[in-house]
């Protein structure tokens, strides 16, 4: 695994494994998942390419980026700019488009942002995020701040070949179960794609520079790389495949709003990469799914406990509306455990255990070779 | 677009006052979040709870004791032990963590703020009783009048930032604070009490921030999420102003103040992005910051 | 929802894709998808506890009834999800919320999609009874057009000529602003500025010191909740409470008084509600809603008392059968109800068609003086079902 701190063959080997039976779990999802989980998959893997190509600047750029939403949304408001009526347009050029729009705002963004360094970075990235935030919220281009409806999605038809729609028609679960397949595949293989893109270019020489970059700039520099130049690229190709996920959340729900680029919602991608570590290219995957995972859990988990306390005269609550009312309060107390006690996030925690096992299959193998 | 603003003076003065009024406001949150960046090097997102604070306590303590100059002092102290507190149990532990981390973990702090301040006021909106001997307004220029109130939150703002300036350039605990944002490194090889210095400016920095939302607290109603109000923008007051520099505070706020009041009323549709705007071009002529060092 | 319930709704799930029927004495499930965080949580906790006060009153129209509460966090980048949460995963036959007019956008889109009855008991946002009406979607509360349309007539027979109007920069503000202007100007008045602060701004100053140079006969304004605190306060510190009457749409005064205190004192608004109402409606509920939870009721409480009593008297006249949706939709469409702010009917595109009182405001109370429009009805404009 490139940027991975291990370079245990045999730790990768079981990290393979994990990954290879991750992956069928996603194919066969739809099979047995009931729509709303379905769309629910649909949207954690939109969120886990976001996350990966945030990953690129975080992870493997060392760039921390807090205003990386800005073109998750410029791109999912690009679907609304191409369809304004109730036309469809063609994905053939829409999500080119979109994501290019991403793109040459990363450029721009890019370019004035990464005159700065560290918390500067940080904070300037920040600001054009809600320099973003406000122009689909106050101008006349985002159409209201309530957000806007895409009323038609984009037609998926290539070379007058019949495919099926991109977006299935929503059907009533009575009215015999059908779930949203074509999307939902088309984001995994959207996924698989970034994911493979990501491992290649980390392999190139590029990927070796950003890396030495993240490690010691100063060396790089004095080796006479272009520094700034190839952070630009990682944050160009980082805005292209947030605009890449952009596009996909804006064809799954048919609904934008300014808060999709706003601040929040670059903190919550720092969260899913954070939580499911930077240092590989598949933890942001494993955060994306856990922060989805970590809400529904969060609530399960108040309602027992406050149904425990209920019984022991600690309170007197309705467990349900106690985990509505305090699933924030459990978040934030998750995301402060996570930082203190996580900080390699979800893979570091299974590069960790692949190590470990094999360690300890070994000291057995020696074990046992000593006995004999 | 309209210019109108220029065509009377009168209303030029009063919006000139608006202006000054907001940015010696935003000053006091600058203020502090810039010395904590500076010191530090902490990002702190939950900073906006301490304005939170500060208001909410406005509002309990006038309600309570029926004078809002008493709540003045229990607000500030409330401001500084919460912030002394969170410095010894979290913060002093992320300063040689990366900014990521300090990002996401007082992200989680606003959460948890927002949830306490529920259970113990309710989601209700209230509003702290003005202070009777400034409850009136002041006539000016004709048709114009301006509160007196407001007039004396700029007064006690223009105090509190001198007092800001004495204590940084005159006193020893100033001395270690300006070298303490010089060179962190420097400061703890002369062997002065960092710990204390880091304590010290952490509980100055959310004190300040829990007076400016006592201040406000007359004049702004206190409700849910008005620890939001001021963190974004304050951020950006630091970043124009150079991180770490009280003085880079005091004019970014009142930049951001101006190019806000007058964006207002010249192009309402993009007053929400004109202090973006306002910071891309410092950033562009100076990347530090007006008054930061350079890099 | 418990957590045997959570259970159970799995198990219904993987039933339903099995394909295998759903027992006949199974609950109705009644998704409601409010705030309950944040900003609006006093709005949402209002609406559910009234709401629940209504149905109980009835004895649940006569059905087993299961609520399910989400908090909807007033956030509408969640909406379509938490709607599709609902109706998917929870299986609910009736859908009740929201607050926020953005999360209504997606919530409606959602449902025009899968037909569940989608029952409004706040969010004012017009298109939801106009150009995306449905026949299963129901509004208990107000369209933005309708409280705010009347000030205008109001305004210009207080002999007000001119007038400035003001409001956040979001859709409620324009429509409402919109609204004023569409009768002050038929009346013959002129709207001779229209401003607006980003939302959620509570920085008035500049924007009152513009409405102190252009001096208007009268302001109107759309604000609600910690922004109208502010600018009835600020209106009044600027001094422009005395000599420019101020006008709004009642959520200007509605249960912030006690916050705005005197600055609010004698203020003209209208609303489909008020205090004071001589009605035996109004004074029960008003009993019954504080014995039931401790607080004074208020506008917000009123419209969940209403959502429960058109669910209530909907499954009344379908038997608990909510598998019929044209049936359960009729029922709906053709309720009387009885309701604390005067009797009403649903207008052809599902909004309420009822009084707008002038109230003005009085120790902490929004007493009615007048009704400033009988009957009103959103003409929903772009509305065919």
């Amino acid at each position: 695994m490139i940027g991975a701190t291990t370079t245990d063959n045999g730790a990768n080997g079981l990290v393979r494994l994990f990954l290879l039976v991750g992956l069928a779990v996603f194919a066969l999802f739809p099979l047995v998942g009931s729509t709303f989980y379905v769309q629910l998959g649909t949207k954690v893997m939109v969120f886990a390419i976001l996350a990966m190509s945030l990953n690129l600047l975080v992870g493997f750029t060392g760039l921390v980026s807090l205003g990386h939403a800005a073109f998750f949304g410029i791109a999912a408001y690009s679907v609304y700019f191409f369809t304004p009526g109730f036309t469809a347009a063609s994905v053939w050029w829409t999500l080119p488009a979109a994501v290019g729009l991403a793109g040459l705002a990363a450029l721009v963004i890019g370019a004035l942002s990464l005159r700065t360094k560290g918390i500067f970075f940080l904070m300037v990235t920040l600001a054009f995020g809600q320099m973003v935030f406000f122009l689909f919220h106050d101008t006349p281009i985002g159409g209201s701040p309530d957000g806007v409806y895409v009323n038609a999605v984009p037609t998926f038809d290539a070379l007058g070949i019949d495919l099926p729609e991109l977006r299935d028609r929503y059907q009533l679960i009575e009215g015999g179960a059908r779930a949203p397949f074509t999307l939902y595949y088309v984001t995994l293989a959207c996924m698989l794609a970034v994911y493979a893109f990501l491992a290649v270019l980390l392999r190139s020489l590029f990927g070796h520079v950003i890396q030495g970059i993240r490690v010691n700039e100063h060396r790089m520099r004095a080796l006479g790389y272009p520094v700034y130049g190839y952070k630009l690229a990682s944050f160009v190709i980082a805005g292209l495949l947030g605009g890449l996920a952009g596009y996909l959340w804006a064809v799954q729900s048919l609904f934008v709003n300014p808060e999709l680029a706003g601040w929040h919602m670059s903190a919550e991608i720092l969260l899913m990469v954070i939580l499911g570590g930077m240092g590989t290219i598949y933890g942001p995957i494993l955060g994306a799914l856990a922060l989805e995972a970590l809400r529904e859990l969060a609530e399960i988990a108040i309602e027992y406990g406050v149904t425990a306390s209920n019984a022991i005269g600690l309170t007197e609550m309705d467990p349900h509306r106690a985990a509505t009312d305090y699933y924030l309060l459990v978040e934030g107390v998750v995301i402060i455990a996570i930082v203190i006690v996580l900080p390699r996030g979800l893979s570091g925690l299974i590069e960790d255990l692949a190590a470990y096992l094999r360690s300890g299959r070994r000291s057995a193998k020696s074990e046992a070779e000593q006995a004999t | 677009m309209s210019f109108d603003v220029f065509a009377d003076p009168a209303i030029f003065l009063v919006q000139l006052l608006n202006a000054t009024q907001q940015g010696l406001l935003l000053f006091l949150i600058a203020s502090g979040l810039t010395l904590i960046f500076g010191i530090m090097g902490i990002i702190n997102l939950a900073h906006g709870s301490f304005y939170m604070v500060g208001a909410y306590a406005a509002y309990a303590v006038a309600e309570a004791t029926g004078s809002f100059w008493l709540a003045l002092p229990i607000g500030v102290a409330a401001g500084i032990a919460l912030g002394y507190v969170l410095e010894r149990l979290l913060f002093r532990f992320f300063y040689e963590r990366d900014h990521l981390y300090q990002v996401l973990l007082t992200f989680g702090l606003i959460l948890i703020f927002e949830e306490v301040r529920g259970m113990m006021f309710g989601e209700d909106t209230h509003r702290a009783l003005t202070p009777e001997a400034l409850d009136f307004s002041i006539p000016l220029l004709g048709v114009q009048s301006y509160p007196a109130y407001r007039l004396a939150i700029s007064v006690i703002c223009l105090l509190v930032a001198l007092g800001l300036y004495l204590l940084i350039s005159r006193t020893r605990l100033g001395m270690m604070i300006r070298a303490g944002a010089y060179n962190r490194e420097m400061v703890q090889a002369l062997g002065i009490n960092i710990t204390f210095v880091y304590a010290a400016v952490f509980g100055l920095g959310t004190g300040l921030a829990a007076l400016a939302g006592l201040l406000e607290a007359p004049v702004a109603s206190v409700e849910p999420g008005i620890s939001g109000r001021y963190l974004i923008i304050s951020f950006v007051v630091v970043v124009i102003g150079g991180i770490g520099s009280v003085k880079g505070a005091f004019y970014g706020a009142l930049l951001i103040g101006f190019v806000d009041t007058f964006a207002k009323v010249i192009v309402p549709e993009a007053a929400g992005m004109s202090v973006y705007l306002l910071m891309a071009a410092v950033l562009l002529w100076r990347p530090t910051g007006l008054f930061g060092r350079p890099a | 929802m418990t957590i045997a319930t959570k259970l159970a709704s799995a198990a219904i799930a993987l039933a339903a894709i099995s394909g295998t029927a759903m027992a006949q004495d199974t609950p109705i499930r009644i998704g409601v998808m409010l705030p309950y965080s944040g900003t609006f949580a006093l709005l949402g906790q209002n609406i559910t506890e009234a709401m629940e006060l209504a149905m109980a009153e009835r004895n649940n129209g006569g059905c087993n009834i299961e609520y399910i509460q989400l908090d909807s966090e007033a956030d509408p980048s969640r909406g379509p999800e938490n709607a599709r949460r609902l109706i998917d995963r929870d299986l609910v036959d009736i859908l009740v919320g929201p607050v926020h007019s953005g999360v209504a956008m997606g919530m409606v889109q959602v449902v025009r999609e899968t037909g569940t009855p989608l029952i409004i008991p706040n969010a004012g946002v017009r298109q939801a009874t106009a150009e995306l009406c449905a026949p299963n979607i129901f509004r208990t509360s107000f369209s933005n057009w309708q409280p705010a349309y009347p000030s205008g007539t109001v305004a210009y027979d207080r002999g007000a000529r001119t007038a400035v109007t003001l409001s956040w920069d979001y859709g409620a503000g324009h429509q409402a602003t919109e609204a004023f202007a569409e009768s002050f100007e038929a009346a013959g008045g002129e709207v001779v500025e229209q401003l607006f602060i980003p939302f959620p701004d509570t920085n008035f100053q500049p924007l009152l010191t513009q409405i102190a140079g252009i001096q208007p006969d009268a302001v109107f304004v759309f604000f609600a909740g910690g922004g109208a605190v502010q600018f009835v306060n600020d209106y009044d510190d600027a001094g422009l409470k005395e000599t420019i009457p101020l006008y709004g749409s009642g959520f200007l005064t509605e249960g912030v008084l006690d916050a705005q205190g005197d600055a609010a004192e004698g203020l003209l608004t209208t609303l489909h509600y008020a205090d004071g109402l001589d009605n035996p409606v109004d004074a029960h509920f008003r009993e019954a809603f504080e014995a039931a939870t401790g607080r004074e009721s208020d506008v917000y409480a009123m419209q969940g008392y209403d959502t429960g009593q058109l669910i209530a008297q909907a499954l009344e006249v379908v038997s608990c059968d909510v598998g019929d949706l044209d049936a359960l939709s009729e029922a709906m469409a053709s309720a009387t109800i009885e309701s604390p702010r005067g009797t009403f009917n649903m207008s052809s595109s599902h909004n309420p068609v009822q009084d707008i009182y002038l109230r003005e405001a009085r120790d902490g109370q929004n007493v009615v003086i007048d009704i400033a429009a009988p009957a009103l009805e959103d003409p929903a404009p772009g509305c065919s079902m």
